[in-house]
């Protein structure tokens, strides 16, 4: 009984990031890499991604303090960062990040740091989430997820 | 992050591949994947193990090619990410597939800013030899099908290695391998691959035995810079003139030998080559971009990237590649200067689609079959040739003059036997990016198709990423014209044809009409009909190349008829025919039609092609290239004889200024 409602709380929570467009497609080819001989596949990417851009995000963090701002290096920064988001589906945060780089190429400090600020915010959010999103989804086991989002 | 490469399983160097793995191949494919983002290297582990894969995982490139060095045949296939900070994707990219000789994917992310910035990611790695372009995040669908890389280049390579050292050597070496091996099925090889590979390897240690002749030296092993004193010695040299003894002293660098620096030339000619078009073993492709070109064509940049897209799927490639490569944007040709369309009258040529071979046009590389679009060549009949078209093949020859080295290879495109023939891009330029020899061949389109062996599908979809598989496996045989890697000096370039009999499966030449430019190219080929060439194995050194008869068609004539003159057709001519630097009816060059003996061969000469050539049509096979500037009824005529098999030799190609002179039928 429990089990079930939490069951669809886990549901309703992973279809509710594909609808606000926290997550999209590629998260779903990360579920379907879970299986049994690995079954928390996707928290230890998600945990991987959030401990290796961590480093990133101070490293442009600190370049964007610098003055005049170095734009290839902030390019090339994010350029890393958006892989890595965009691997595990990120994509409000790799949408951010693209923004980012336009500014970038356009020149544009402000825009960088306007963008940039933005960026983060959704990063944290989008980490708190997913935190919640396994924490319920280790009460119930394995997930009958991989649905796709509609 | 840890520096050290993370097995995911074991390199088994003690593995016999053959033994085990045949069954199951794909399964237990050694792949290696270099990338400096530890999220996406353990996603794309876990995918690769999911597809029954063995995967070694490195976020360094130096690591990775220390462990692909210290191991050379521990992997089958290796994909690397373009942007790592700690070296350039792409010099390692260059080292591996020019040292080890392991079909490399690119991949990164998706452009973001233009479709050019994309075009230019993967076109550059095609240009240093990647065989296919993952957009990121990769999806577990694009790594299923990675092992038709490894399928492919083995093919190739070996018909390469068999050609270049049966030519260079005399071939006894090889020719016991060719015996056993054999490649007339792409696919269905796959078992024998791996003991080919096994056999290849041996040979490639016998080879180096030989070399050192007496004591077995210690392996050296080609560090970046050490390879980049080496292409700087080759680039001074020009590539032709190129000769281990030079390079040698021009290195200094002590305690390299000759033999070192023999087998390294060896490899980085094959190399390139393949850049160029993987022309040659390709077959069929290298022919046909010459021709097929339209005009639009853009300059050959990229494509050659494309080209063997186009060729990959003319053949065998799969879509997926192509539709990666879409994804990368790869955006039309923007025609880059160039050399550019040498191809691109090609196009007109063509319309022809038979016979079109722009033999030399191996260089051509890139001549976009501009026109993304356009690609009009053959729809099927051929469009006659303004002679301003001619003027520019012409045009287009002598660029490919430059070109050289390639040129050879372009051979092995034009030649190949019945392979239908790459679709020139279509739609997709056929950018060839003035590689060195660049053979794109693109893929005479000929749409006729019909009779002229298996069109090439044109690669229409190469738009996308470069990343074309390199090797595109044409037919089995394609003619070993590589071991002429500058033609360009002699004029006659005689450019080996290889004979095969036709086992070249053409490509298939899936009309991709729809594709891009819609142009299929229908591999000129004629080939299919010059199956006959079975006669002619590679008989390739024979060929005397007649080309420097020029303008005469008399020189074709007596050069048909009598065999002795051994054909080549040298599906790329080799720049060496190309240059006929002397333009106007002056560049003669004769391109040999490959395979198709005699009679198909006066199809081939495309109208639209016009290519002086020379070419001496070995009776046996008469692989003439001919660029004749047929009138479209006349073409047609001509070609519907073919399909009969009637092939009206038309001795008289009026190879000079083409003139398209109907070549009687």
């Amino acid at each position: 009984m429990e089990k079930n409602q939490i069951h669809r709380q886990v549901a309703l929570l992973r279809q509710s990031l594909f609808d606000q467009g926290f997550i999209d497609e590629q998260f779903v080819q990360l579920e379907e890499l879970q299986d049994d001989t690995n079954p928390k596949f996707v928290e230890e990417v998600v945990t991987l991604y959030y401990r290796d851009s961590t480093r990133l995000i101070v490293c442009i963090e600190q370049a964007l303090d610098k003055n005049p701002l170095d734009f290839n290096k902030l390019d090339s920064l994010m350029h890393q960062f958006k892989g890595s988001s965009s691997s595990i589906g990120a994509r409000k945060v790799t949408a951010e990040s693209t923004q980012f780089r336009e500014y970038c190429k356009a020149g544009n400090g402000e825009g960088c740091m306007r963008s940039f600020q933005q960026m983060k915010k959704e990063y944290i959010t989008l980490k708190k989430k997913l935190e919640t999103y396994f924490q319920l989804a280790r009460q119930v086991g394995p997930l009958d997820s991989t649905s796709r989002p509609n | 992050m840890n520096p050290s490469c993370g097995k995911g399983s074991m390199l088994t160097s003690s593995r016999k591949s053959s033994e085990v793995v045949l069954d199951q191949f794909p399964a237990g494919l050694r792949v290696l994947v270099v990338d400096d983002d530890p999220t996406c290297l353990k996603i794309v582990e876990k995918m690769l193990r999911t597809c029954h894969y063995e995967v070694t995982t490195c976020n360094r490139a130096e690591t990775a090619l220390a462990s692909l060095q210290a191991n050379r045949n521990g992997f089958d296939i290796v994909i690397s990410d373009v942007h790592m900070p700690d070296m350039d994707g792409f010099k390692l990219l260059e080292l591996i597939g020019l040292e080890m000789d392991l079909p490399v994917i690119n991949s990164g992310h998706r452009a973001v800013m233009s479709a050019d910035d994309g075009k230019q990611v993967v076109m550059k790695g095609v240009t240093h030899g990647a065989c296919d372009y993952l957009i990121k995040p990769i999806r577990i669908e694009e790594l299923k099908n990675i092992w038709q890389h490894v399928v492919r280049k083995r093919k190739n390579e070996w018909k390469e290695l068999e050609q270049s050292v049966s030519i260079e050597d005399g071939g006894d070496k090889m020719q016991k391998q060719s015996e056993d091996v054999d490649y007339s099925s792409s696919a269905n090889e796959v078992g024998n691959w791996k003991s080919s590979k096994r056999r290849k390897d041996d040979e490639d240690e016998l080879e180096d035995k030989d070399d050192t002749s007496t004591l077995k030296k210690p392996r050296v092993v080609w560090s970046v810079e050490l390879h980049q004193q080496f292409v700087a010695a080759v680039n001074q040299l020009g590539i032709d003139k190129a000769v281990p003894k030079k390079i040698l002293e021009l290195m200094n660098v002590p305690g390299l030998t000759r033999e070192n620096v023999a087998s390294h030339l060896q490899k980085y000619r094959l190399y390139l080559r393949r850049l160029s078009g993987v022309p040659q073993h390709q077959g069929g492709i290298n022919a046909s971009f010459i021709g097929t070109q339209d005009a639009t064509f853009s300059p050959i940049s990229s494509l050659t990237g494309l080209d063997l897209r186009a060729l990959a799927v003319a053949g065998q490639l799969p879509e997926q590649s192509l539709s990666t490569l879409h994804a990368a944007s790869f955006a039309r040709p923007s025609p880059k200067s160039g050399q550019p369309v040498p191809m691109v009258d090609q196009r007109n040529i063509f319309s022809f689609n038979n016979s079109k071979f722009k033999t030399g046009e191996g260089q051509l590389q890139q001549p976009n079959l501009g026109n993304s679009n356009q690609m009009n060549l053959l729809h099927g009949i051929p469009t006659t040739m303004e002679p301003k078209q001619l003027a520019e093949l012409h045009q287009s020859f002598e660029n490919m003059s430059n070109m050289q080295a390639s040129v050879c290879q372009s051979n092995s495109l034009l030649m190949h036997r019945g392979s239908t023939r790459f679709p020139p891009n279509m739609g997709q330029p056929l950018v060839s990016n003035g590689l060195p020899g660049g053979l794109l061949l693109r893929n005479i389109s000929a749409e006729n198709g019909r009779g002229l062996g298996g069109y090439a599908s044109p690669v229409s979809q190469t738009t996308s990423s470069a990343a074309l598989t390199f090797p595109m496996n044409h037919g089995p045989e394609l003619p070993g014209s590589n071991s002429f890697p500058t033609l360009g000096s002699p004029p006659g370039i005689p450019s080996l044809t290889q004979k095969g009999p036709s086992k070249e499966d053409i490509p298939v030449n899936s009309d991709a009409k729809g594709s891009s430019a819609g142009g299929i190219i229908p591999g000129y080929y004629l080939l299919n009909d010059l199956q006959q060439l079975q006669s002619n194995d590679w008989e390739v050194r024979n060929v005397g190349l007649a080309f420097n008869s020029p303008q005469n068609t008399s020189s074709l004539t007596g050069n048909l008829e009598n065999p002795a003159s051994s054909l080549f057709v040298q599906q790329g001519i080799s720049s060496g025919s190309m240059r006929n630097s002397s333009s106007g009816g002056g560049s003669k060059v004769s391109y040999l039609v490959e395979g198709t003996h005699h009679q198909n061969l006066s199809s081939i000469v495309n109208s639209s092609v016009r290519i002086k050539s020379e070419s001496v049509a070995d009776t046996g096979c008469q692989n003439i290239l001919y660029t004749q500037h047929f009138g479209q009824e006349d073409l047609m005529s001509v070609l519907l004889k073919q399909q009969e098999g009637i092939a009206p030799v038309n001795p008289e190609f009026d190879l000079d200024g083409y003139s398209m002179d109907n070549i009687h039928v």
